[in-house]
Formats: C-alpha cells, sequence, structure tokens
C-alpha cells in the first residue's frame, strides 16, 4: 500500500466524522458518504451531554468509576476492554471537543462544568446547554470541512451505500453507492470501508430517532455475513412526549438538573397538577430508589413509569403519561443549562414547562446492540492495543464499524450521556485501525481487477431496475408503518415470547408482501420511493432479527424484560446477603451473560451465543435500590 | 395510540396545496391533498401521511412529494421551506396555527432538486469562505483549551446554534440563485469564530473573507434575516460586529502601506 491510502466511511455523524479526522490526520485520502449533509446527521439531536471523569467538582470521580458504572449499568454484557479504554480516553476527548470550540457550559471560575446524569452518583457529564450532540457534532464537521479545503477529504452527501464490494477472499475492496439526486450508482474502492451509520429506530416506526435512522446499511451488511450482535436490546426512554409522527425526547439532563416524576397519588385524579398539593403527589421513583432517585438507569424509569400507568392504572387521567416536573427550579436557572429541551416542549406542546409539569411517556430510543466488532486486548491494561488494526473491525475483512452502528460499548443498557462518548472514541481507535490494516495487505484495493467492481455494481443496478418496475398494491411506507407497529408493541418495555413469536411471524409476511410492493415514483430524479423501498427489506431484516434475538433469550436484563423468566425480588435489601437469591442469579448469569450472535440465513437469522471475558470487572448483580 | 396527549382522530381533513416539480429544468406546479386532521399534526407529519397514500383531492395517484426532513425537531435545518408563503421550518409549524388551504412552495434563493427539496451547497461553501473552524494543532490529547466566562460562553453558544437551514438568505432581498453574497448565517459564524480564544488567533482572515465581492457590503440591512431565523440567533448584530471589523482592517491596511511606503523610501 502507497503511504497515503484511500479510505471510504459511510455515515457523517460523530463516529463518521471523527474516523474520517483521524484518517485524514494521518495523511490519508477520505470520501464520506452521507445520506443528508453531514452537519444534519441525527447525531445533532443529541441534547444532554457527553461523559467523562474528569473530576473537577472535588468528589473523587476516577476512570474506573466510571468503568465501573458503565459495565454496571450495562448488566455485564458489554465488550470490557474498549469500555475501559472509552472511560480513560473521555478526559482527553472532551478536552479535544473544548480546543475545537465546543460552547460547553462554564463554572464562574471559567472551567468545564459537569452535571449530573443517570446510573452514577457522579455530576461527569460535560454539556453545551442541552443541544450538546449539535455542538459536538457541529466542531467535528469543521474540522472536516478545513480537511476538506485542503483537498483531504471529499464528501458525498445524498448519497447512499448500497453494499460492499468483495473480493474473491472476502475482503472488502469498496463499496457500492447511489447518487439520491441524480441516481446515478457508481463503485467507490477503498482500502477499507467503515460503517458509521447510526441507529435502527425507524425499525420502530415512531422513535426519538431522526427519520432517517432506517438502519439499512446495517441490515445491508448482516446480509452480506457480518454478524449483528445483542440485537434484542432496544433502550426506550423513561421520557419522551408522544407524537404522531415522532416521539420527541425529553433529555434526561431534566432529571439531572432536578426534575421530578411523578403522579397524582389518586388514580384518575383530573385536577390541573397544579392544584394537586405535594402531600397528594406519589414520586414514584424517589420514593422506591431512595439513593438514585429520579436519576436510576433508563431501562429500571422506563420500566417503573410503565407499570405506573399500564399494570396500576396510575397514569395521568388513567391513561399513558406521567408528569415531569420542573416548576420548582428557577426559569433563569433552567434556561441557562436546558434551554433547548425547555423550546422543544414548548414548540410541540404549546404548554411552557416552566410554568407547567410536562405530560411524558416512555419511547423507543437507542440500540445497544449493532455489527458485532472485536478489539485486541492488551494484557497489562486491558485496554485496547493503540492502532491495532483489529479494533472495531467487524468479521468481513477489511469492513469495520462504529458509533451506534457497533454493539460493543453498553452492553444490556446504556448509560446516559456514554453514546457521544462511544461514538467518538470508536472513531479515534477506529481509524487508526483501518490505516493499519490497509498496510498489512499485499495488495492495494486500487490495484484490485476491475471485474469485482463491475459486478458489484451490475447487481445494483439490476436491483433498482427491477424495484423500479414494482407496480404491485403494497406501499412501501405502509409497510414500515406496520413493522414499527408490531415492534413497539411487543418489543420494547416488556416481552412475551407468544407475542414475539407473532411479531417474527408478522415480520415473515410483511417481507412477503414486499414482493408485492408498488414503488410509487417512476421519476428519474431524486426518486426518494424508490431508496425508500429498498430500504424497507433492509428494515424488515434487522426487525427480524431483533425480534428473534429477543424471542430466544429466556432472562430479564438490562433494557431486555421478559416478566415470565424474571428472577424473584431478594429476601434481602442487599441481594448480595441473600444466599438463595445468590445462587438463582449465578446460575442465570453463567447461562445468559454472553453475547448474542446473530447470521444471515435466507430461512431467518441463526442465533448463537458468545461468552464474555471480564478482564476488568467480575459481574455482580445490578442493584440501585 | 391512547396517551395523555391524546391524539384523536376526526372526520375534519386538511387541505394542501404543493409545488411539484419533477426536474429543475421543467415547469412546475400545484397539486392539492388532502389530509385527515389529528391534533398535534405538523406539516412533516402530514407529508408522511400523504406519502402513505399520495392521492390528489380528485382521485389521481401520484408521485410521494418529495422533501427534506430529519430530526423532526428543528434541530438538524433541513426543513425549510415557504408555508404560506412564509419561510420557516415545516417540522415545528403546527397545522393548527396554519390557515387553509396550507400551500407549500420551495425555497426560492437555492437551486431546487425536486418538489421541495433544494440545493443548500452554497451555505457549506460560504462556511469554507469563511473558514468557519478552529484550527487545532491535532487530535491529540493536549489538555483542555483556554478558560472562558460564562458570559462568553453563553454568546457564543448562542450563535453556534445555527441549523445552516437557509431561511435567512430566502428572507435576504440582497440574495439571489445568481450572486455571491454570503448571507447573514455565514457571517455570522465568522463573529463566532472571531470570539473563540483559539479562533481569534486567525481572525484576519476571516474578516478579509467578508471585504471581497460578495461579501459584507453587499448587505442592505433589510434586517429580514433576524426575524425568520427559527433559532433567534442576533443576526443584524452579529452583521454590525462584523462590519466594524471590516472597516477596522480596511483602515489598519491604508496606515500599512504608509507606513510601508515610509518605510521603503528609506532614512531621509
Ligand atoms: C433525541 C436523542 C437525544 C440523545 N441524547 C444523547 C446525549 O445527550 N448523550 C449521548 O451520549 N447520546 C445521546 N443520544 C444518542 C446519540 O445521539 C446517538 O447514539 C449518536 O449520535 C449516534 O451517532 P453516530 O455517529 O453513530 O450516527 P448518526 O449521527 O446517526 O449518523 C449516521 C450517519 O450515517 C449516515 N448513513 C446512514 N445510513 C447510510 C447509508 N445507507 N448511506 C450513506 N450514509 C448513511 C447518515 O447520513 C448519518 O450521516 C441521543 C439520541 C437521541 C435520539
Ligand atoms: S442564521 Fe438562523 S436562519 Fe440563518 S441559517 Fe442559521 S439558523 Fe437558519
Ligand atoms: S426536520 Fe430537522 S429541522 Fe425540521
Amino acid at each position: 500500500m502507497a503511504a497515503a491510502a484511500r479510505f471510504t466511511v459511510v455515515g457523517g455523524g460523530l463516529a463518521g466524522l471523527m474516523t474520517t479526522i483521524k484518517l485524514a490526520e494521518a495523511g490519508h485520502q477520505v470520501d464520506v458518504l452521507s445520506l443528508v449533509p453531514v452537519k444534519r446527521s441525527h447525531s445533532v439531536c443529541a441534547q444532554g451531554g457527553i461523559n467523562g471523569a474528569v473530576n473537577t467538582k472535588g468528589e473523587g470521580d476516577h476512570p474506573d468509576i466510571h468503568v465501573k458504572d458503565t459495565l454496571r449499568g450495562g448488566d455485564f454484557l458489554a465488550e470490557q476492554t474498549s469500555v475501559k479504554g472509552m472511560c480513560y480516553a473521555a478526559p482527553g476527548i472532551i478536552y479535544l471537543l473544548d480546543r475545537m470550540g465546543v460552547t460547553f457550559n462554564r463554572t464562574p471560575e471559567g472551567l468545564l462544568d459537569f452535571r449530573r446524569f443517570g446510573g452514577t452518583l457522579h455530576n461527569r457529564t460535560a454539556f453545551a446547554g442541552a443541544t450538546t450532540g449539535q455542538q459536538l457534532l457541529y466542531a467535528l464537521d469543521e474540522q472536516v470541512r478545513r480537511y476538506e479545503a485542503e483537498g483531504k477529504v471529499t464528501k458525498y452527501e445524498y448519497w447512499e451505500w448500497l453494499g460492499t464490494v468483495k473480493d474473491d477472499a472476502g475482503r472488502v475492496i469498496g463499496s457500492v453507492a447511489m447518487d439520491l439526486r441524480t441516481m446515478e450508482i457508481r463503485t467507490f474502492p477503498a482500502e477499507a470501508v467503515c460503517l458509521a451509520t447510526g441507529g435502527p429506530g425507524i425499525v420502530f416506526g415512531r422513535s426519538t430517532n431522526s427519520i432517517i435512522n432506517t438502519g439499512t446499511a446495517a441490515g445491508r451488511a448482516f446480509m452480506e455475513g457480518a454478524i449483528y450482535a445483542n440485537g434484542e436490546f432496544i433502550q426506550v426512554h423513561p421520557t419522551s412526549i408522544p407524537g404522531e409522527d415522532k416521539l420527541r425526547l425529553m433529555s434526561e439532563s431534566v432529571r439531572g438538573e432536578g426534575g421530578r416524576v411523578w403522579v397524582p397519588r389518586k388514580k384518575g385524579d383530573v385536577r390541573s397538577p397544579r392544584d394537586i398539593p405535594e402531600s397528594e403527589r406519589w414520586y414514584f421513583l424517589e420514593e422506591k430508589y431512595p439513593k438514585y432517585k429520579n436519576l436510576v438507569p433508563r431501562d429500571v424509569a422506563t420500566r417503573e413509569i410503565f407499570m405506573v400507568c399500564r399494570d396500576l392504572g396510575m397514569g395521568i387521567g388513567g391513561r399513558d403519561g406521567v408528569y415531569l416536573d420542573v416548576t420548582h427550579i428557577p426559569a433563569k436557572t433552567l434556561d441557562a443549562k436546558i434551554k433547548g429541551v425547555m423550546e422543544i416542549y414548548e414548540k410541540f406542546v404549546g404548554d411552557d414547562p416552566r410554568h407547567t409539569p410536562m405530560v411524558i411517556f416512555p419511547g423507543m430510543h437507542y440500540s445497544m446492540g449493532g455489527l458485532y466488532v472485536t478489539f485486541e486486548s492488551d494484557a497489562k491494561t486491558n485496554m485496547p492495543v493503540d492502532g491495532s488494526p483489529k479494533n472495531q473491525s467487524t468479521n468481513i475483512p477489511g469492513l469495520y464499524a462504529a458509533g451506534e452502528a457497533d454493539y460493543a460499548f453498553h452492553g444490556g443498557n446504556r448509560l446516559g450521556a456514554n453514546s457521544l462518548l462511544s461514538c467518538i472514541y470508536s472513531g479515534m481507535i477506529g481509524g487508526p485501525a483501518m490505516a493499519n490494516f490497509a498496510k498489512s495487505q499485499s495488495t492495494s484495493a486500487a490495484a484490485m481487477p476491475e471485474k469485482f467492481f463491475q459486478s458489484a455494481k451490475a447487481y445494483w443496478a439490476d436491483r433498482f431496475a427491477t424495484i423500479k418496475k414494482m407496480a404491485g398494491p403494497e406501499n412501501p411506507y405502509q409497510l414500515a408503518r406496520e413493522l414499527g407497529d408490531v415492534m413497539t408493541e411487543n418489543c420494547t418495555v416488556v416481552r412475551y415470547n407468544d407475542r414475539l413469536k407473532k411479531t417474527v411471524e408478522k415480520i415473515r409476511e410483511l417481507k412477503d408482501r414486499w414482493n408485492r410492493v408498488n414503488v410509487l415514483d417512476t421519476g428519474e430524479v431524486a426518486n426518494r420511493a424508490l431508496s425508500y423501498t429498498n430500504q424497507v427489506w433492509n428494515m424488515l431484516e434487522l426487525g427480524e432479527v431483533i425480534a428473534t434475538s429477543a424471542l430466544l433469550r429466556d432472562e430479564s436484563r438490562g433494557a431486555h424484560y421478559k416478566p415470565e423468566f424474571s428472577l424473584p425480588e431478594p429476601k434481602s435489601k442487599d441481594p448480595t446477603q441473600d444466599p438463595e437469591w445468590m445462587a438463582l442469579w449465578r446460575k442465570r448469569h453463567e447461562k445468559w451473560a454472553k453475547t448474542t450472535m446473530a447470521r444471515y440465513a435466507s430461512e431467518g437469522p441463526q442465533i448463537s451465543y458468545e461468552p464474555i471475558a471480564t478482564p476488568v470487572l467480575d459481574p455482580e448483580p445490578r442493584w440501585y435500590a | 395510540m391512547d396517551t395523555a396527549q391524546a391524539s384523536a382522530v376526526s372526520n375534519q381533513s386538511i387541505t394542501f396545496r404543493i409545488w411539484r416539480q419533477d426536474d429543475p429544468a421543467k415547469p412546475g406546479h400545484f397539486d392539492e391533498f388532502k389530509v385527515p386532521y389529528r391534533k398535534g399534526a405538523n406539516v412533516i407529519s402530514c407529508l408522511m401521511e400523504i406519502q402513505r397514500n399520495p392521492v390528489t383531492s380528485d382521485g389521481k395517484k401520484v408521485a410521494p412529494v418529495v422533501w427534506d426532513a430529519a430530526c423532526l425537531e428543528e434541530v438538524c435545518g433541513s426543513c425549510a421551506m415557504n408555508i404560506n408563503g412564509r419561510v420557516r421550518m415545516a417540522c415545528s409549524a403546527l397545522i393548527d396555527k396554519l390557515e387553509q388551504p396550507i400551500t407549500l412552495t420551495p425555497m426560492t434563493k437555492f437551486p431546487v432538486v425536486r418538489d421541495l427539496a433544494v440545493d443548500r451547497d452554497r451555505m457549506f461553501e460560504a462556511l469554507k469562505r469563511v473558514k468557519g473552524w478552529v484550527p487545532v494543532d491535532g487530535t491529540y490529547n493536549l489538555g483542555p483549551g483556554p478558560r472562558q466566562s460564562q458570559k462568553d460562553q453563553s454568546v457564543m453558544y448562542v450563535l453556534s446554534t445555527c441549523i445552516t437551514c437557509g431561511s435567512c438568505l430566502e428572507a435576504c432581498p440582497q440574495v439571489s440563485q445568481d450572486n455571491e453574497f454570503i448571507g447573514a448565517a455565514a457571517i455570522s459564524q465568522a463573529r463566532l469564530f472571531n470570539m473563540n480564544p483559539t479562533g481569534k488567533l486567525n481572525s484576519e482572515e476571516r474578516v478579509r473573507a467578508l471585504m471581497g465581492p460578495g461579501g459584507i457590503q453587499d448587505c442592505g440591512k433589510a434586517q429580514n434575516c433576524v426575524k425568520v431565523c427559527p433559532k433567534e440567533i442576533p443576526l443584524t448584530t452579529s452583521i454590525a460586529v462584523m462590519n466594524r471589523e471590516v472597516t477596522k482592517l480596511a483602515i489598519k491596511d491604508i496606515f500599512f502601506k504608509e507606513d510601508e511606503q515610509k518605510g521603503s523610501s528609506g532614512p531621509a
């Protein structure tokens, strides 16, 4: 390989842009592909902040505590090496972002300010108002623009990645992509390709995600042989505003800044929240979790809210919804710290949350699962080896994954403000890994015979020509909606095997109906329906992986909750004091503390389980009460 | 869905008149659609409804409307369009607050791609022109950046919430598809990076970028930009601040030239 090689990064969210910066900084050429201008990627939606144990608040915080919170928060399913690497890199990452000009909130002394998020007892979250993701993405976007101006980066915005180009040995030597404006299909030779394509929220129809987050790229990579891991672990955020088009997130930072969750003590109380006196409000999270209060991990808060509404019928007015109350906090403080969130509520609901408690309900938010990647662990530090080509690599040689699209960092449940961090960290180690992978190859992808590229391109030209002729009775957008409805109903907060079975059957039915789709649009320019129809198939594939993985995991862990297979409540407040319970826990743990690995087969995903190495932290019961 | 913010469906419907244009080179026309009324609906949720059933009011099957959107919470900047003749973000345009029929047309200051989707490339190019970035030495760990006061942070934060939506250019009488005027957004970004303690070190380059053709002197002070900005960015203040910077630099240039001339004439 020549000193400066050409790489493709798919996705211009935080993960993709950081990967790009690392490659360009090392002198390489990078093609960045994105469905939308990278500055409009879903990462802009992140509100609350980014974690790093900088310990500026005299609380004795330390990266090791961050590691522990993360592994425990994920119920010991996370890949431990990468988690440790990430938590140790976190303070440096926050400083780097600070140097890049992120407008982080400051203390009176001019230092970075930190707030508290769920699943920890420390103030560890750096933030820029309540639009932290936007600010971080812009900082990276600006650095990439600088490389673009220098000619090291070429952006292909409004381009959709369709699939890989492989050589005879199965190594990825490039990609096929489509220009979403001219509909041109072409290949992009690359020494290595990184999928930083974000999460699959739209597989659930409505979620807190951007509507471009269909997971199409991960779905396609899965079909091409990439392992999809821990698909069943879907984070449902406790606090979102239900809407017809989207579930708009009310960030955890609202509770971090003192927001309290409650319902009226009297079932079906019709009084306006402001007329209900303190003594007649039930702060159920504070009551049940006196230590973490409103800041228990997300899966715990979500289940509690869900049960209060569905099982106890204690939701506001007997329906789905509880109060998230910040009216006791001065409006000025709210505006300084979480104005972005306050404005979203005001704009889309019409009430001013500074004076009227918000009404919220859990909403699909994040996928802990994703493309399976590996790391090379340093035996001394138990962290990823610097520059190892193994880091962030999928099981397909030359194909990498980073950001929400990979499975590694969050296990069974992600802690708030750990995702922006994992996106950036995975890019920081993924970029050098790709460069070193290229160095280790004897032949450069660019020198590979033309036939590999031609046949990959022909496959896609053919597929779209076929889709364009589809004139059946089914509407692709309607099929996607049906998929979303069944996934949300059966595959989110509480899961039952009979319903999961029905979900898999329904997805098979939708796949069959997909064959009778009508493409709706035969236009030659910006034919979105054409691209979407292809995406819907990939969404169905991912939906089937998620539902099947959920069906087969007969236990409750992190965000995956099956009442039929849950452990009983321990007899003592501290579960380790109940030996009988501990024996049950250990048995369950031995059976299920494993990574779910889904492999593609035309008759449906093939699931197996891989044991998890625990060099960093021994598993223990996860307990927050 | 049975939520406390019930999204009631009624038999009312909403009427839309939507601009259709298959090809920027061909003439366009309006299609009319009727969409079932839902409480809390916005323009994008209605466009999504049309995707699921792309049939006009007079029963004609047509291609789904093409529009840009991603975040649906007014932070990605994708969905700017003219709604009843006024530029705004479609995702936060609540139906209940709009007069019917609701007329949707693409922004006019950018080339149409198709229907309501336009090409805003000129905005990103403008960010290159003003070197809208902090030139860091590299991504290695060099410790924290310079300290900043809470006051400076709060000014810079607001400037940095610009979502590159293009509304300010759309509303500006000085911007047209065939001129080079850089527009309010990029001028305001130049101010942001010139305020940053590290960005400041290159402030002169940014000010110079605003001096050339299509620069800040093309601003006609109509003040429309600040009225339409969905993020309420103080654009006219930014323009005034940068105008002063440009003037200062121009004066400095004159003196510098005189100094140089004196210097080159050698000791008397
Ligand atoms: C409302 C909300 C709030 C959040 N708040 C926080 C928070 O406070 N803290 C935190 O840590 N996390 C938060 N998260 C999670 C976090 O924002 C995301 O996990 C993270 O931004 C994902 O970044 P990414 O780089 O992996 O992908 P994204 O930012 O989603 O980017 C994906 C990119 O891939 C491109 N792409 C996808 N498919 C294709 C294709 N086929 N071809 C070409 N390009 C493609 C897209 O165009 C895009 O550029 C939040 C999430 C949501 C929904
Ligand atoms: S300054 Fe305001 S109107 Fe102009 S692009 Fe930015 S956000 Fe949009
Ligand atoms: S869709 Fe992102 S701003 Fe409207």
